[in-house]
């Protein structure tokens, strides 16, 4: 950027490691959510059908049913309990992100995320600060909104806004394209987070990556600060994380005896800060793997400090 | 915030961007929550597909995946958008449009995984997708006296579904009018009939079934019903007397109300 106010928070890892290097995950993640979308598109665009229907319910390659556990939670305490077909895929998809990591599905698959990572980046590029501060927790008010919502109305209330299945369904079905819901929706996440509140949708208010977040709880596949001890307070990893505060903990927890594993459920385990880290703090990991003594270079020695933690 | 070690122009430039950038999304979003609502586009009726379970329960169960859309061979099946009439995303037919072709394998609730489509209906005749109503009794080229019936041949339930009922024409004092008269037991609501119509805009519709077919009142019964199934009179040593016709014409000279008669000349 030519302005001198923008330092690109991976401007240092870029140096240090490379274009592709400092954008490594990043480029993987783009490519799966385009993957993703591409297996539900060589249907309609190229007669070759693999993955038929949306991020709500699908069938790909006529054997594999895959369902979004919140619409079936929905459902359910609408009254209605689904078919076997979908239940198989609501067990399948709760398996597969239970292991993987909830929000996994913000990073790899949901469309929304691009869309707020374009916002996101705008506003560093513009310079835009925090705007409204909104409680982190409001999605999960939302989120038993959207379930006591459909107990009282007898429907699956969350599908009348979702931007994540209003867009999906707009690029499988054409619908982004012809100025409707699809459009408003994904506009107004947009703005929202461009001009209101900073990572506002996604960070704060989407019940959908709430619930997700939810079932991976307990997940597996875990972001791990094993080279803390090399951190160099660059604040780099800060920038670019969309759930900034699941970092601390686990980076500088060293004083207070607490694990390298980032164990927030809020943790998109999108891999921004490994990229562009610069001492290669971060690594993917497991969650068995957080003992104060997994990070590196770290002796038995460690345990709980009588240092004051540093302001974080 | 990270990286602001600027000169104060610059702050100031960016500040003012920021703002501007601000009051435009801010702007653009009331815009937007002011705007779908009045995207609506008037006209037909949009109908759910073929074993669509009642719409309070469909709402409940449909997750708007669109795979009976997919599944659908003639394309009749689409995905709502705002001001088609049906909640955003959940599938609908316009008859009038592309009907339903009543496929013997009911591909769409084959292909529906939660239930929405209900997989009892295995009978493509069973299905009650609305109800078809000849709602143009002053357009409909059979109620003019002619010899259209157009609907009538379509229906994949012809005779059944729709009969052509034969009445007096009036206008012409001798020839006969042939109604097409729908059957709601029967009509399944593919919509083939209005979509045949050769009007301008079709004179018979399917509409959903509630709104096409009135509702008696849950008490009432129907005297002729009733004593049919009892056998006899529902009210025990009722006499039926004798049904009095209208007074025949009175042969003589009409009585005037002032007194004398009418054309009567002394
Ligand atoms: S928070 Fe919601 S909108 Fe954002 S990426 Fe996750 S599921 Fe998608
Ligand atoms: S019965 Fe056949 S034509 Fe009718 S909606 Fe279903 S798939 Fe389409
Ligand atoms: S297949 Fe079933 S759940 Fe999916 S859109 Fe059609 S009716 Fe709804
Ligand atoms: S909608 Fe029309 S064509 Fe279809 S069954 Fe009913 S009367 Fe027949």
């Amino acid at each position: 950027m030519s302005s001198p106010a923008y330092r690109p928070p991976a401007r240092a890892a870029i140096e240090a490691k490379g274009w592709i290097g400092a954008n490594k995950w990043l480029l993987i993640r783009r490519a799966a959510q385009l993957g993703f979308l591409a297996l539900f598109l060589t249907g309609p665009l190229l007669g070759t059908w693999i993955a038929k229907g949306t991020l709500a319910a699908s069938l790909t390659l006529g054997v594999l049913p895959l369902t979004d556990p919140l619409m079936a939670l929905q459902s359910l305490l609408a009254g209605h309990v689904m078919e076997t077909t979908a239940l198989i895929g609501v067990a399948i998809v709760v398996a597969a992100y239970a292991v993987l990591g909830g929000r996994t599905f913000c990073s790899f698959v949901c469309p929304v995320n691009m869309v707020a990572d374009l916002a996101v980046w705008l506003r560093r590029t513009l310079g835009i600060k925090e705007g409204l501060t909104v409680d982190r927790r409001l999605r999960l008010w939302l989120l038993a909104g959207v379930l006591i919502g459909s107990v009282a109305s007898g429907a699956i209330v969350w599908e009348f806004v979702n931007p994540v299945t209003m867009l999906h369904r707009g690029l499988v079905y054409g619908g982004l394209f012809t100025w409707g819901a699809a459009l408003a929706t994904t506009a107004a996440v947009f703005l929202f987070d461009l001009g209101v509140a900073r990572h506002g949708w996604c960070g704060h208010l989407c019940p959908v990556g709430a619930f997700y977040g939810l079932i991976g709880e307990k997940s597996v596949v875990r972001v791990t600060a094993v080279g803390r001890d090399a951190c160099d307070n660059c604040m780099d990893c800060f920038t670019v994380c969309p759930e900034r505060q699941v970092i601390a903990p686990a980076l500088r927890g060293k004083d207070k005896g607490v694990g390298p594993v980032i164990l927030s459920r809020d943790c998109t385990n999108c891999g921004r800060c490994i990229d562009v880290c610069t001492k290669d703090v971060f690594r993917f990991g497991t969650r068995f793997r957080n003992s104060p003594s997994d990070a590196l270079g770290v002796g038995a020695d460690a345990g709980p400090a009588d240092t004051i933690a540093r302001a974080s | 915030m990270v990286g602001t070690r600027d000169d104060k122009d610059t702050v100031n430039r960016r500040g003012f961007l920021a703002v501007g950038v601000r009051a435009v999304c801010g702007a653009g979003l009331v815009a937007l929550l002011a705007a779908v609502p009045a995207h609506r586009r008037a006209g037909a009726v949009a109908l759910r597909p073929p074993g669509a379970v009642g719409e309070a329960d469909f709402l409940a169960a449909c997750v708007r995946c669109g795979l009976c859309v997919r599944d659908c061979p003639y394309d009749t099946l689409k995905l709502a958008e705002a001001g088609d009439g049906q909640p955003v995303g959940t599938p609908y037919f316009f008859a009038r449009d592309i009907p339903c072709e009543m496929c013997e394998h009911i591909p769409c609730v084959v292909a529906c995984p939660t239930g929405a489509l209900d997989k009892g209906l295995t009978d493509i005749v069973e299905a009650r997708m609305g109800t078809a109503v000849l709602v143009g009794h002053e357009t409909c080229l059979n109620y003019l006296g002619l010899r259209c019936d157009v609907c009538y041949r379509v229906c994949p339930l012809i005779d059944h579904a729709i009969t052509l009922e034969r009445l007096h024409n009036e206008r012409t004092g001798k020839h006969a009018m042939f109604i097409p008269v729908v059957h709601t037991d029967k009509c399944t609501g593919c919509g083939k009939c209005e979509k045949a119509c050769v009007l301008d805009e079709a004179a018979i519709k399917v509409l959903p079934t509630q709104l096409a077919v009135g509702e008696l009142g849950k008490h009432y019964r129907l005297g002729w019903k009733e004593k049919e199934k009892e056998g006899k009179g529902l009210i025990e040593g009722i006499i039926d007397l004798p049904d009095r016709m209208p007074d025949p014409p009175s042969i003589g000279p009409e009585r005037l109300p002032g007194g004398g008669f009418k054309e009567f000349k002394p």
